[in-house]
């Protein structure tokens, strides 16, 4: 009785919190996607959504492959990584947190500068005589922002996960026999699931509703999702704003609920 | 080797910030004389101003701190908050979440203000420095009866272009269509601004609220996209004075502070012409210290204040002691001042319908993402 007096008590301050700044506002979002400017009620704005079926689809293709790119860069790299020494590994969590705790202005600024076509890589090129690239407002370089920007939210968890694999359970699949190919396959990759599903959830999910990038790197030239929001909110239409961060809320809901069927029947994995 | 040494002035100017800091102190005399007569009957109570970003001279690089010098004179303290829109400004205003004493919003937004009744009427015997605004500026079309606002700045919009990159001399907005500038040109990234030369090239009224006159400017705007390097904002300074575009659309009194940065720069007033805007001081109707906020506008256009923000911002003043002050090394910048017959046709913005402001609006997007 008295134990669970405690828990309810260390549990108010979040309870509390998260009442006021998640669920409330939650609510906030619902009740003006599904009214209109005067207060009534009406569906007209999720109708309306239809008008941005080509924005939605690029900003989730581009989020997709950003994605991907960072599950291709970081799982190799934190799978080395816990091969180092702990002194080594601490080193390089310090190298991959370094640039977090630099505003993300300031590092898509940076990336102007080295993409721009008097930037470093086309000062570079032209040296050898090449033609510059035209990198700055193609949607390579707004992917190449997100991975960029996002990359430490994927290591982190893989590298979470992978560094808790009991070497005593590899140590007794080599005895049985596994090769290092079948180690890697039927062992650590589906024990490191839960980490890479919450990385995904960590990259995709910033990427999908950025604006900053996209407008920066893509030099006006790409508009995604999160523009749109942003747009809208400024022309004062809270209506059609909420209504489309309320469509994408629930896509990515579910699109994390199936992912979390497929990795992990524990439900170890945390959104 | 420009930008270090921009980073490095950045550090000293913080330096300079944080000792000028140490060595003042509330009781200070302000360091300009008044023409006008401030009491300090006032004293103790909070002045709330929202205004644009880097909109007042605010005291860097040696310029004149005109909030702190208002507080010195008056003990009003200052509270200073920035927007970077005027929808944003309206949007925060229109919540009424906050209030303000101060706002200094464009010519279309002050016509919306008052149309919704969000201004409250100035009352003009206190502003004894009014006689100093240029008369062309007073009674403009969205204050008619000058009742409720107060010119501060005047700009307009232009084409820059890079002398080393452009070999004829530009006079049309038609080069902005140019395929042999093809990566070369930025527009706008807003709709409003953008529309604008879209629209001026076609010969439509830039207030027009016909919808096919917007579809037509919107074609136009779509079949430049094949041509244009990218839709920006601040980004043009950079993009500009560093030879990474050749071509831009841009607000006059910045053309100036890229010119320092790259002197191959040049300016040119398309004869098609261009938008004028004139942003004004107002009191919004749920404005808590109205004394205040009278005395904050008749200082504003004190000679020496108005000097220093019209150094400071680079844009047109429309106070007559700034233009006839011989120290106001802006004085004979013809960009700013153009004599009459070099004087651009001028088109203002006015406030559209929502109707129209939503179409163009979903036009925008198609524009962009086509």
């Amino acid at each position: 009785m008295k134990r669970k007096g405690t828990t309810a008590l260390l549990n108010t301050p979040y309870a509390v919190w998260s009442t006021i700044f998640i669920v409330v506002p939650l609510f906030i979002v619902m009740y003006y996607a599904f009214t209109d400017n005067n207060g009534a009620f009406t569906l007209e704005n999720i109708k309306n959504l239809g008008n941005y079926t080509d924005i939605f689809t690029i900003s989730i293709l581009y989020s997709l492959i950003a994605t991907l790119i960072t599950i291709i860069i970081a799982y190799p790299f934190a799978y080395a990584m816990t091969k180092k020494s702990v002194s080594s590994q601490k080193m390089q969590m310090m190298l991959i947190m370094l640039p977090m705790w630099m505003n993300l202005l300031i590092r898509t600024y940076s990336w102007l500068n080295i993409l721009e076509r008097n930037g470093l890589i086309n000062n570079f090129l032209g040296l050898f005589g090449l033609e510059p690239l035209k990198m700055i407002g193609t949607p390579g370089a707004v992917i190449l922002g997100m991975v960029y920007n996002y990359l430490p939210y994927m290591i982190l968890p893989i590298y979470t996960v992978l560094s808790k694999i009991d070497p005593t359970l590899l140590e007794a699949a080599e005895d049985l026999g596994c090769s290092s190919f079948q180690k890697m396959i039927r062992l650590i990759i589906p024990m490191s699931m839960p980490g890479v599903v919450s990385g995904i959830a960590m990259v995709f999910v910033p990427s999908v509703s950025t604006f900053y990038i996209s407008q920066k790197l893509g030099d006006g030239k790409v508009m995604l999702i999160g523009d749109v929001i942003e747009r809208q909110i400024q022309m004062n239409h809270y209506d059609v704003g909420a209504s489309i961060s309320l469509v994408l809320m629930v896509m990515i809901l579910i699109s994390m609920a199936i992912m979390n069927r497929f990795s992990d029947a524990d439900g170890g994995v945390v959104v | 080797m420009k930008n270090t040494l921009r980073s490095i002035s950045l550090i000293l100017v913080l330096i300079m910030t944080v000792l000028s800091a140490c060595s003042c102190s509330d009781t200070s005399e302000p360091s300009f004389t008044p023409v006008g007569e401030y009491s300090r009957e006032l004293e103790g109570t909070v002045l709330n101003v929202f205004n644009w970003g880097e909109y007042i001279s605010d005291g860097s690089e040696g310029s004149l701190d005109v909030n702190r010098e208002f507080e010195k004179l008056t003990g009003i303290k200052v509270n200073y908050e920035n927007y970077d829109a005027n929808e944003s400004m309206y949007t925060k205003l229109k919540s009424g979440a906050v209030s303000y004493d101060i706002i200094i919003p464009s010519d279309y937004m002050i016509e919306r203000l008052a149309n919704e009744n969000m201004l409250r009427e100035i009352d003009f015997s206190k502003i004894t420095n009014y006689h100093l605004i240029d008369d062309k500026y007073k009674g403009l079309y969205f204050d008619p009866e000058e009742k409720y606002t107060v010119p501060y700045n005047v700009g307009m919009v232009g084409l820059i272009y890079n002398t080393e990159m452009v070999e004829e001399t530009p006079d049309s907005w038609s080069i902005m269509w140019d395929d042999k500038y093809k990566d070369n040109i930025l527009m706008f990234n807003n709709p409003r601004d953008s529309f604008a030369i879209a629209q001026m090239l076609l010969g439509i009224d830039l207030n027009t609220t016909d919808k096919a006159d917007w579809d037509a400017a919107a074609d136009k705007l779509i079949e430049q996209n094949s041509v244009i390097q990218g839709r920006v904002m601040d980004q043009i300074f950079n993009k500009m004075e560093s030879g990474n575009a050749a071509i831009g659309a841009y607000y006059a009194g910045d053309f100036l502070t890229m010119r320092d940065n790259n002197e191959a720069l040049a300016f040119v007033y398309p004869k098609e012409g261009v938008n004028i805007f004139v942003d004004s001081i107002c009191i919004p109707s749920s404005a808590q210290n109205y004394e205040a906020a009278l005395m904050y506008i008749n200082f504003l256009l004190e000679p020496e204040i108005a000097l220093a923000n019209a150094e400071y911002l680079c844009y047109a003043s429309p106070n007559t002691s700034v233009i006839e002050n011989e120290n106001y090394s802006l004085k004979d910048e013809k960009i700013l001042y153009p004599d009459e017959e070099n004087m651009p046709i001028c088109q203002y913005f006015h406030d559209l319908p929502e109707d129209i402001r939503s179409y163009y609006e979903s036009l925008w997007e198609t524009i962009v993402m086509s």
